[in-house]
């Protein structure tokens, strides 16, 4: 398909904007551009078309059966979105004065009323923009914590799980924190005997996703809280997976200090392609005063936003937080209420009637129940039938549904992490557990399908390996062909 | 009951094929010890209309744009947005997809990133763009980060006339980073290049911003020299609708272009979500933080796009990568792109062209009025600096009860300037409204 800059023609254009009847504007001739940028010169109905024709290209859970291990695609009510362009919240700039804001801010202090009731924390903070900037905030408080008690300098080390999110890792380094890892056990739980082995003086804390990516509950947590918490250590709750678990263990009565929520994923934020996401984090009292500012408070029946706080980290972000975002969270809430409970209990029953239903066609690398989400292996497929992971992941779109989250956790071997989420019907579990099985079947009968899959897509398989060997990542206005045909190249 | 779909028959067959008698036998994997073990304490359930309700009545307690008349800006601007970034947005192919980790289900998506990209590249005068960051300020602490890196020295300087927001948010990512931050102050509202000069030896990176914080035109070739010299990276926070006019950062020797791109696309929405936007020169591609979608063939040599360069980030490199981003702002920059579309260039011209000469216009008026400029010897473009004479805050209450919201008080951020207002035009205000915005601020300061 043409990119939108090669359907562009000079002279062409869509929007026009009011001319002032003011004299013009003056700009030292210095400071002006020499050549003009090129946009996309295009008419409204060839724009309106161009996107039009990407969106026939993509696919959202609006458009079928997604289940993203880890990234908790579950329906996006149509009704945020209309409440989120109500003109009061998006015509609202950010600096207006508190008292020009007061519905923007009782939101957000409803908001996090309600944060602090599920995750059992009191203190909120509603600014980082997602789950990995959440991580980066929580490790600084980790910080400012211990060089408050003038422990900075001793504890230098942060722990995480071999089967962490990526994210976990790479926070630690950016927060300036050495890492040590940690096993898994053989019912996908953290090995305490290794843990034991590695918490001393030094640590500073440990990030957990619980439950963990093999979407399974930590049946040791309270030890391995209660091994930290003895050696004056924090512990960081990776919210990642909180979809599994809410109204029936809260982070906090878990032994928790820091935790962060993905607005987007448990709370239904529409992901965009990528974002925009919300990474509210929740702390103990003990963590409280070094959340970053401004923080909603109540006084009376005003609010008001306070910038004053003296033993705060600072400011992660422009202003008070992705508001847009939480407008969308908490009208999620409300549409739920208590009853969020029961979203919980439904993902994790979607979950556990796939695993029932695949578990003997694929191998599962720990006989429990899961949660929210479980983690097959493409392991004996492989093996016997030479198809992978992400050959088995590809069929997939041949069926319009989204691959599951594949190699991922690194500790399973061709790893299929699938997570249906509470908002699906049997009847689309029950067709997916029939593609998958005919997968299975196909792998051993015809396994060249598979190789070559997808067959229906706007594009067939994509080669990753060309693309970051010589990358080519804007436009180049016919240039390289340019320079091709005058042989420079 | 939310947006749940199982019928209580359908609870009854899968429970049968899992082989327990209950969804709670399901739960027994936690420990009692932990469990809440009582009904979550948290407001009732709602129905969508009254959803609707509660937040129309919670709406209508804000002063927005469409309430007041505004010049409020400092980094975020009521710019007018074309329906047909609102018509793009809301089509769930795109609204409701996720990262486009399978390239082949996400075509779309990720071809409006290389569009965008391209789009940054053009705007900046730079090679490579990510495919966003979070917002205006923390795209400044990603470049200080690249910086480091870079260069392998340990200090960054910000000038003062920096977006204080921006310059704070440096700070506290700083000692984890392990960086010390030098600030250069502003002299009468502008930057001097030669303090900036001196500052800038052993730095990684010298941040400035085009127009600055205060709407004053910087010499930001100047500026950028001044951090080339010293061998330190030299970052320009610039405003994507002031350049179509203005000098592309990568034409004047920066080696980043970073900013916030909510002026371009998106509405003010209290501060978020919007996009941030960070492009380099070809040298630093493989230090970018984020997303970045390159050009590919398929299989039956058909171009397509796909993320590339994932070597640099953390679902493969863990603890080595180059950052610890995941969840971007696809969505807000997709918005810019539609809405930098929509323009094209002639209409992004056009664009500053009015906010400027709107502002350049509200300064003349307000001056014969009486109002003296804060730094009158420098070209602004869409706002400007103005002294009124009294506590600008007390000036923001008075005029807001006259229905006109004039303007960000300095005093909250800057020492010596507590009279002083910072005055927004955008497109969207008329030469009316600056009368109005010239008769009430005299009404309440006389």
């Amino acid at each position: 398909m043409e990119l939108i800059y090669e359907k562009s023609r000079p002279g062409r254009r869509a929007g026009r904007i009011p001319r002032p009847d003011v004299p013009p504007a003056e700009l030292p001739a210095a400071l002006r551009r020499d050549r003009p940028p090129r946009l996309p010169e295009v008419s409204e109905p060839e724009l309106v078309r161009h996107f039009t024709a990407l969106t026939e290209r993509n696919f959202g859970i609006d458009t079928g059966f997604y289940p993203l291990g880890s990234c908790t695609m579950k329906h996006n009510p149509r009704v945020n979105e209309r409440l989120v362009a109500l003109p009061g919240f998006r015509d609202l700039h950010p600096l207006q004065e508190d008292d020009g804001a007061q519905g923007a801010l009782e939101l957000m202090w409803r908001l996090e009323q309600h944060l602090v009731e599920i995750t059992g924390l009191p203190g909120i903070s509603l600014q980082p923009a997602a789950g990995s900037q959440g991580e980066l905030t929580g490790l600084m408080l980790v910080r400012a914590y211990f060089a408050d008690r003038g422990e900075g300098e001793q504890r230098d080390t942060i722990l995480t799980a071999d089967t962490a999110h990526g994210t976990n890792p790479a926070s630690v380094t950016m927060a300036g924190y050495k890492l040590d890892k940690v096993a898994t056990d053989g019912r996908g739980n953290l090995d305490l005997a290794d843990l034991r082995t590695k918490v001393n003086e030094r640590t500073a804390g440990l990030m957990l996703t619980n439950p963990s990516t093999l979407g399974l509950f930590d049946e040791g947590i309270e030890d391995v809280a209660a091994i930290f918490h003895g050696a004056g250590a924090l512990l960081y709750y990776d919210g990642a997976n909180l979809n599994a678990v809410v109204g029936k263990s809260r982070p906090g009565d878990m032994g928790f200090d820091i935790v962060h929520i993905n607005l987007h994923k448990t709370f239904s934020q529409p992901h965009g392609g990528g974002g925009p996401g919300g990474g509210p984090i929740a702390v103990r009292e003990s963590v409280e005063p070094f959340l970053p500012v401004p923080v909603v408070v109540k006084d009376g029946d005003e609010f008001r936003l306070e910038h004053d706080r003296p033993k705060s980290i600072g400011r992660v972000r422009g202003f008070a937080g992705p508001f847009g975002v939480f407008v969308r969270s908490y009208a999620f809430m409300r549409a739920y209420g208590p009853s969020l409970e029961e979203m919980s209990e439904v993902a994790v029953l979607n979950a556990n009637y796939l695993l029932a239903r695949l578990r003997d066609a694929y191998e599962l690398p720990y006989d429990r129940h899961c949660m929210h989400e479980f983690v097959l292996s493409a392991r004996r497929l492989k093996r016997e039938h030479g198809v992978a992971a992400l050959d088995v992941a590809k069929r997939l779109m041949d069926f319009d549904i989204h691959p599951p989250t594949i190699y991922f956790p690194l500790v399973v071997p061709e790893a299929l992490m699938i997570e249906p989420t509470e908002t699906e019907t049997k009847e689309r579990l029950d067709h997916f557990v029939d593609v998958m099985l005919r997968i299975a079947a196909e792998a051993v009968d015809e396994p060249e399908v598979l190789h070559e899959a997808p067959h229906t897509r706007p594009v067939r398989r994509l080669d990753e390996v060309r693309a970051a060997k010589d990358p080519i990542v804007r436009y180049d206005f016919g240039e390289r062909a340019a320079r091709a045909a005058s042989g420079e190249d | 009951m939310g947006y749940l779909s199982l019928t209580d028959r359908d609870r009854e067959e899968m429970l049968a094929a899992i082989g327990v008698s209950s969804v709670e036998e399901l739960f027994d994997q936690i420990p009692a010890g932990v469990r809440l073990g009582r009904e979550l304490d948290v407001e009732p359930e709602l129905t969508e209309q009254e959803i609707t309700a509660l937040f129309e009545r919670l709406a209508v307690r804000n002063a927005h744009t469409g309430s007041e008349l505004s010049f409020l800006g400092a980094g975020i601007y009521d710019h007018y947005v074309p329906a047909v970034v609102d018509a793009v947005l809301s089509r769930g192919e795109f609204l409701t997809a996720y990262t486009p980790y399978q390239p082949e289900m996400s075509q779309g998506v990720l071809q409006a990133i290389f569009e965008y990209q391209t789009a940054i590249c053009e705007l900046t005068g730079m090679d490579v763009s990510n495919a966003s960051g979070y917002d205006g300020c923390t795209v400044a602490a990603d470049a200080c980060y690249i910086a480091k890196h870079a260069t392998g020295r340990t200090k960054v300087v910000l000038a003062e006339a920096l977006n204080p927001m921006v310059r704070r948010v440096v700070k506290t990512y700083a000692p984890g980073f392990g960086l010390d931050v030098v600030e250069v102050p502003h002299r009468d509202g502008a930057t001097d290049p030669a303090e900036l000069a001196a500052a800038a030896a052993d730095a990684a990176a010298v941040l400035f911003q085009q127009p600055n914080f205060f709407g004053v035109l910087e010499d930001a070739p100047a500026l950028a020299a001044a951090a080339n010299e010293a061998g330190a990276l030299s970052v320009a926070h610039v405003d994507l609708l002031s350049l179509g006019l203005l000098e592309a950062p990568g034409a004047y020797g920066s080696a980043l272009a970073i900013g916030e791109g909510q002026s371009a696309g998106n509405y003010q929405s209290y501060g978020g979500p919007h996009y941030g936007f960070l492009a380099s020169h070809t040298d630093f591609i493989r230090r970018l933080p984020g997303r970045i979608v390159g050009e590919t063939l398929d299989a039956a040599n058909v171009r397509g796009y796909v993320l590339t360069l994932q070597t640099r980030e953390q679902h493969i490199r863990r603890e080595k990568a180059t950052s610890n981003m995941t969840t971007n702002q696809t969505l807000l920059a997709l918005a810019g792109l539609v809405y930098l579309s929509w323009l094209g260039p002639q209409g992004l011209r056009e664009v500053g062209e009015a906010c400027t000469a709107l502002a350049q216009h509200a300064r003349s008026k307000l001056q014969a009025a009486g109002f003296e400029p804060a730094f009158p010897e420098w070209s602004t473009f869409k706002e400007f600096a103005i002294r009124v004479g009294r506590p600008g805050h007390e000036v923001v209450a008075a005029a807001r009860a006259r229905g006109v919201h004039p303007g960000y008080p300095l005093g909250r951020e800057f020492a010596g300037l507590d009279d002083v207002l910072l005055v927004a035009v955008t497109e969207r205000r008329t030469p009316a409204d600056v009368d109005r915005l010239v008769e009430v601020l005299t009404e309440v300061t006389s």
